[in-house]
């Protein structure tokens, strides 16, 4: 078992083998409280599996994931977001059937059980936590609306809300700003600067223009490990990552 | 006050629907049916319980269970072995060469009542079983299961198999279970004679309160925070689990708690009709609640309960006339629902039932259901 850190999710020697096959191999990362770093690498290069080990939705074959040094990928995916961890898919993953205002109260930390989901009562508490984080993700007039209703771009707020009304102190966004307007991309680089303070934030993201907006740190994916890592320009500057990410 | 109009009538709409399907229960039909075919009604408002099952586990759930006759099954069959061991007092079965154990257990060279049978001679026992036997064995399919994530297609199909299973093992076990012909030969419940007209009718209304409590029930689970994640969950399981949720345990509880309304269906359908056997256990039994439901709507509490209606009204008077041509009907009107009615009447009466009350604007408008949100959202489409 790997020793404690002061970081705040340690990654070491995760190796995740399909048939054979490691999509992602003994790869080592860490990110600080606080910070907001960025994963981008071309396709297939292990991004979205990183994030899926961190949640627990593919169990790794080797390493450890500790998360404030607790070992998260013996852990149940419900027990891994109790730890303090929250998923948004790179599809919207919302409940189309419910309304915005139903997809927060659904996602809110209490009434986790059978019988508290029965007993749940929606208090003032509740509601005024809903509407705090529906002003967040720009949605606050839109909170009786069937979220099946919602354009692309706020569904996915919708489902960043969704995470952030659990109040996890690590974020795992998977292409927050895909299919969003240049007016939407700009409202959620300062929704993302802005909800990054107290938590850990990691981004998997394509566009690189809105990687340097947000990003405190930049790790390159590639083939399942760790091509380079660093600020931005550092990477941008890299000849590896210009050869099999940039360059075209 | 507020609370349980909200919660357990569901508001306005909800109540309001509630009061008429009451009206008709409690009031016209006892009012206008002669006993023979209020008897009749009593036995299709049992089967109302699975289809009501039904609604919370695959309307909202999203789980098709093509089982539910296992536990109508088992909460008949539970009725039944007490009604049974009453009728087999060692005085009315003095020609037996065993007397004072059920008929069918004599004939089958039994000379003992087997140990499981002996619980059932106490009637508090008897009603625990009603409800425990369906829950526990809901639970164990249901922790088998959704702890190892079969959904969809896969449960179906378990279940279905369940099903099978259970018949040919009641059918098997003539001895214990009273084999293909079921128990029979019922007569009274504590001393009191449930062949008497008047106690059909007492049951008759036993059976429609039980009906209106479970509906309250549900509607509770249905409004609670419990019942949006059905539907969420319906919608996109891995979204719930990944809030934090163990969806699987919400799978049991709602599978267990579907479990125990169709078993007090049959435990009713028992005392009334005064036999159980595994006809009303198997495939066919089966598909016809889910029929029930999907023809009432499977979103809808109250739609059901008309869906089973109709739909057992249709077979008494088509099968009277055109025996062979009833099954072939009904696998049409399924398939005409499915196709053309996605959400059954409830959702014929969301669509056009509202229209025409419209032109009656001094009436009330009743409205046999909540509002499907699916439903609600095509139409905004």
């Amino acid at each position: 078992m790997s020793s404690n850190t002061d970081y705040a999710l340690a990654i070491e020697g995760l190796t995740v083998s399909f048939d054979g096959f490691k999509a992602v191999n003994d790869l080592s990362l860490y990110v600080d409280k606080d910070e907001l770093r960025v994963v981008i690498g071309p396709n297939g290069a292990g991004k979205t599996t990183l994030l899926d080990l961190i949640c627990g939705k593919t169990k790794s074959t080797e390493g450890s994931i500790k998360f404030n040094n607790k070992e998260l990928s013996k852990l149940s995916e419900h027990q891994i977001v109790h730890s303090g961890v929250g998923r948004k898919f790179q599809t919207p993953s919302i409940y189309e059937n419910l309304t915005v205002y139903e997809n927060l109260e659904v996602s809110y930390p209490k009434g986790r059980t059978v019988f508290g989901a029965l007993m749940f009562e929606r208090t003032d508490e509740v509601d005024k936590r809903i509407k705090e984080v529906a002003a967040d993700i720009f949605l606050g007039d839109f909170l009786e609306m069937e979220s099946a209703l919602l354009s692309h771009g706020q569904k996915q707020w919708l489902e960043i809300g969704m995470l952030l009304i659990q109040d996890p102190e690590l974020l795992l966004l998977d292409e927050p700003v895909a299919g969003m307007s240049v007016k939407e991309r700009e409202l959620t680089a300062e929704l993302l600067n802005r909800i990054c303070k107290g938590r850990s934030v990691l981004v998997i993201e394509h566009d690189m223009e809105f990687v340097e907006r947000i990003a405190h740190k930049v790790t390159v994916l590639h083939q399942g490990a760790i091509l380079a890592e660093g600020n931005m320009e550092t990477v941008q500057n890299n000849p590896d990552v210009i050869e099999v990410y940039l360059g075209h | 006050m507020n609370f349980v109009y909200e919660r357990f009538l569901g508001g306005k709409n909800g109540a309001i629907g509630i009061a008429i399907l009451a009206a008709l229960i409690f009031l016209v039909f006892p009012l206008f049916l002669d006993a023979f075919r209020l008897g009749m009604v009593g036995k299709y408002l049992t089967y109302a319980f699975a289809a009501i099952s039904l609604v919370l586990l695959w309307g909202y759930g999203g789980i098709l269970s093509l089982g539910q006759g296992v536990f109508f099954g088992l909460g008949g069959y539970c009725m039944a072995m007490f009604l049974k061991l009453e009728a087999s007092d060692p005085i009315s079965t003095k020609i037996q060469s065993t007397p004072g154990i059920p008929d069918f257990m004599d004939w089958n060279q039994l000379t003992e009542l087997p140990w499981f049978w002996i619980p059932f001679e106490s009637f508090s026992f008897t009603l625990l079983a009603v409800i425990l036997v369906p829950a526990i064995f809901a639970f164990i399919i249901g922790f088998s299961m959704f702890k190892r994530r079969v959904g969809g297609v896969y449960f179906a199909i378990i279940t279905q198999v369940i099903a099978v299973i259970l018949t040919v093992l009641i059918v098997g076990q003539q001895g214990f279970t009273g084999g293909i012909n079921g128990i029979t030969d019922l007569k009274t419940l504590n001393g009191w004679d449930i062949r008497e007209d008047s106690a059909k009718y007492i049951l008759y209304f036993i059976n429609a309160a039980l009906l209106f409590a479970v509906i309250f029930i549900s509607r509770f689970i249905l409004t609670s925070k419990y019942g949006r994640l059905l539907l969420a969950m319906r919608d996109k399981e891995d979204r719930v689990r990944f809030s934090g949720y163990d969806v699987s345990n919400f799978k049991i509880f709602v599978f267990c708690f579907s479990a125990v309304i169709s078993a007090i269906g049959g435990a009713m359908f028992t005392l009334q009709v005064g036999f159980m056997s595994p006809s009303f256990v198997g495939i066919v039994p089966s598909i016809e609640m889910v029929i029930f439901a999907a023809v009432g709507g499977r979103m809808s509490l109250i739609g059901v309960v008309y869906g089973t209606l109709l739909v057992n009204f249709g077979r008494t008077t088509f099968s009277e006339s055109f025996p062979e041509l009833w099954l072939f009907l009904m696998g049409g009107l399924f398939i005409a629902v499915v196709m053309f009615f996605p959400n059954g009447l409830a959702g014929i009466w969301d669509k056009y039932g509202k229209k025409l009350t419209a032109y009656f604007p001094k009436k009330a408008k009743p409205a046999l259901t909540q509002t499907d949100p699916a439903l609600a959202a095509e139409d905004a489409k």
